[in-house]
């Protein structure tokens, strides 16, 4: 597997005009998104303000119902080796040991077999998870999970990383685990994108933001300045901390 | 019930040939039939969770209730369809125990595929997301599902064991309790009832106990230590 | 959805389920012989047969059933030889097309068991058709077998013999084959016709014994007839034939007189006999 630099990438991502309907309502329209390489971008915005429905459009889980999500290496598709990975607000883990939910996914991604049990050793060393490697996934701690999701999503070497309120459940000590995380990922060129309702987390880690409100986004653009002076109503209203609706 | 106790403590120590010959068969066709249901019926099990097809809901209700098939029917059925004058009597195995094995593993199939749906279903309920990231849907997820599933998996085929260790209709109509080739333990004690040496009956019907409880023991155990080499 | 690799799988799975019962036990040669559950449980073929296959080298696998299926397992072309004892069913069997030749091989006999109180004072007479008419006529339990079996249809003849047709809560049809017929009626203390052997051989004989025995028309002939092989080409006519040439023959006649239990025979050759 080359390197994530020395391959062509699959970014930069756009979506345009997405709109999902369900059961007759429409859950999101008219959203516009761009991600470069290396990019780190944050959704922010209250709870159904669409932000993990956009995650899964963009991701492949779900179909939108009208709009596109364009990848620089053409159109891609959920199954099959791809280079994005998600990681979920509660962490998926398998009934087995933390190495060895890294090597199925390793080989779920179509890595040769004879490397997967030292890249996986490697993924998580290289977030000091190391120690974790034969405990059972399923009662390490919430943060730990998180960790090793994160640990391994990396370890599939994806160009662009979606992650949905990774930090949500969290407290402050892992937070901050995560988040060291996120500035290894950024290092290795890997573009994030990630929701949260975390001022404070778009503030230290994202380049750009884009705020959701009632399904579209209201405002985006590059983090400090957005968050330091909102144009919208909206916006404004969200970063000031009244509830928008 | 002493005299029956007796009978039984009688039998295991003889080491009979007859005796023995009746317990290995049981073994033998049971655990065939258990081994083929399991290599066909778990894979569909899962399909049947994973994917979407009109129909659907016929097939798991359908197979659901296969569960209740009568032994004595499916025997019945097998009968028909391999008796020399049947479609497929050409292949010449009624009253032998490939027909004996054909017969369980219809009643123990429907036992596999149901329950095997149903926490393959469960598990992909919680997995479902992660596994479609990986690119693991369909037919892909099928390996990541059993293998998760497989302490509930073991019960299941614990189950199917149980059910085609316990019957006596199937076996007996397709098998035809030939004395020395197709006698197994519950037709043997069927016959014993039938000649009315029921001590002798409730001997064999012993031995068959212990033999399905050891069984079980050993699955649990290894259960267990497969649970404890993860920790 | 089912991909070729799977379909393979499931073909080695079904192929295995075929053929994973004929290891160790496949004997070169064998004859396939449908006969009667009351034939088998006496013992007599486990006392014979090793001496059939010692001097012939060919097994011999006994399907013990009812006489009706037995008849109709032949008829399915299922077995090879039918060994019952039902004469009219057998000639009908033959005349049909099925059997090559009946053959008289043996007969044993039929015996009323009661219980020892007998209320229906059977114990008074000796004819059988007489002691069925007392017990319809005190309507004192009866069990019968009910499943158009060999020793059903004595029955029946015998209830004919009598001018007497038996309905009625005390006469009690299970269905089953001697000895399940046998436990109920010695639950029930009820009255049944069974047949020497089984009776012998009966492990649960409660507060019943032999009231009624000896009348001639309690005797019970046995046939032996060789599926046509014009009719199933799959039956194996040449062993099937050495088979039935043997129990009709001097070997098989003195092995059968041989089988005792409790120092009692219990089938008398005549395979010779004319109109037997």
């Amino acid at each position: 597997m080359t390197p994530v630099r020395d391959r062509p990438s699959i970014l930069p991502l756009a979506a345009d005009g997405l709109r999902f309907e369900a059961r007759g309502a429409r859950l999101i329209d008219g959203i516009d998104l761009a991600v470069g390489r290396g990019e780190c971008v944050a959704l922010l915005g209250p709870n159904g303000s669409g932000k993990t429905l956009t995650l899964r459009l963009l991701h492949g889980l779900d179909r939108p119902t009208a709009g596109t999500v364009r990848w620089a290496a053409g159109t891609d598709t959920v199954a099959g080796r791809k280079r994005h990975a998600m990681v979920f607000q509660k962490p998926v883990m398998l009934r087995r040991t933390a190495i060895a939910n890294v090597r199925h996914a390793l080989a779920a991604a179509g890595f040769p077999r004879t490397e997967i049990a030292d890249r996986a050793q490697a993924a998580l060393a290289r977030f000091g998870l190391q120690d974790l490697a034969a405990r059972p996934a399923r009662v390490l701690s919430g943060g730990e999970q998180q960790r090793l999701a994160i640990a391994r999503a990396a370890a599939l070497e994806p160009d662009i990383l979606f992650m949905d309120e990774p930090t949500a459940a969290l407290d402050p000590g892992a937070t901050r685990q995560i988040e060291a995380m996120f500035a290894e990922l950024k290092r290795a060129g890997i573009a994030l994108v990630f929701s949260t309702h975390d001022i404070g987390q778009a503030r230290r880690v994202a380049d750009r933001v884009a705020i959701f409100g009632k399904g579209r986004i209201v405002e985006q653009g590059p983090a400090e300045r957005t968050l330091a002076s909102p144009e919208t109503e909206e916006a404004r209203a969200f970063v000031a901390g009244d509830l928008p609706w | 019930m002493d005299g029956a106790f007796a009978q039984a403590f009688l039998l295991i120590v003889s080491f009979d040939a007859g005796f023995l010959g009746i317990v290995g068969l049981s073994l033998w066709v049971t655990l065939s039939a258990v081994a083929i249901s399991a290599v066909i019926g778990l894979p569909l099990g899962a399909l049947l969770a994973v994917c979407r097809f009109p129909g659907r809901g016929a097939v798991i209700v359908a197979v659901n209730a296969l569960m209740g098939l009568p032994p004595v029917v499916a025997g019945l059925l097998v009968y028909l369809a391999l008796s020399r004058s049947g479609p497929a009597g050409f292949l010449g195995i009624l009253f032998t125990p490939s027909a004996m094995i054909v017969a369980q593993t219809i009643l123990v199939l429907p036992i596999v595929i149901a329950l095997t749906r149903q926490v393959a279903e469960d598990l992909w309920a919680e997995y479902g997301d992660h596994l479609t990231s990986l690119g693991r849907i369909g037919r892909a997820a099928v390996g990541t599902l059993l293998y998760d599933g497989r302490f509930a998996l073991a019960v299941t085929l614990l189950a199917g064991f149980g059910r085609a260790a316990a019957e006596v209709g199937a076996v007996m109509i397709v098998g035809g309790n030939i004395a020395g080739y197709t006698r197994t333990m519950t037709t043997a004690i069927a016959l014993e009832t039938s000649k009315g040496d029921l001590a002798l009956a409730l001997g064999l019907g012993i031995v068959l106990l212990a033999l399905t409880l050891s069984i079980n023991v050993v699955v649990f155990g290894a259960t267990r230590l497969w649970h404890h080499q993860l920790r | 959805m089912v991909t070729r690799r799977f379909g393979l799988l499931l073909a080695t799975a079904v192929a295995l389920a075929l053929t994973a019962g004929l290891p160790a036990h496949a004997a070169d040669r064998f004859i396939t012989v449908a006969s009667t559950t009351s034939t088998e449980n006496s013992g007599l073929f486990k006392a014979i047969l090793p001496q059939f296959t010692r001097a012939t080298g060919i097994e011999v696998r006994v399907v013990a059933q009812g006489t009706g299926q037995a008849l109709r397992t032949a008829r399915n072309g299922d077995a090879d030889v039918v060994f019952v004892h039902a004469k009219a069913a057998e000639e009908k069997f033959v005349a049909d097309g099925f059997g090559v030749k009946r053959n008289p091989v043996m007969f044993n006999d039929f015996v009323i068991v009661g219980p020892k109180a007998d209320p229906a004072k059977v114990r008074s007479t000796d004819d059988a058709p007489v002691a069925l008419r007392l017990i319809a006529a005190s309507e004192a339990p009866f069990a019968s077998r009910g499943d158009n079996s060999g020793t059903h249809k004595a029955e029946r003849r015998l209830w004919q013999a009598a001018g007497v047709a038996p309905t009625g809560k005390w006469y009690r049809e299970t269905g089953s084959g001697m000895g399940a017929t046998l436990n109920i009626a010695a639950q029930m203390d009820a009255y049944a016709l069974t047949d020497r052997a089984t009776w012998l051989a009966f492990r649960n004989k409660g507060s019943l014994a032999i009231a009624v025995e000896g009348d001639k028309r309690l005797f019970n002939q046995y046939g032996v007839i060789l599926v046509n092989p014009k009719k199933h080409p799959h039956v194996k006519a040449a062993d099937g034939q050495a088979f039935i040439d043997w129990v009709t023959g001097p070997a098989g006649q003195k092995a059968i007189a041989g089988f005792k239990v409790g120092g009692q025979q219990l089938f008398f050759p005549n395979a010779g006999e004319p109109g037997a």
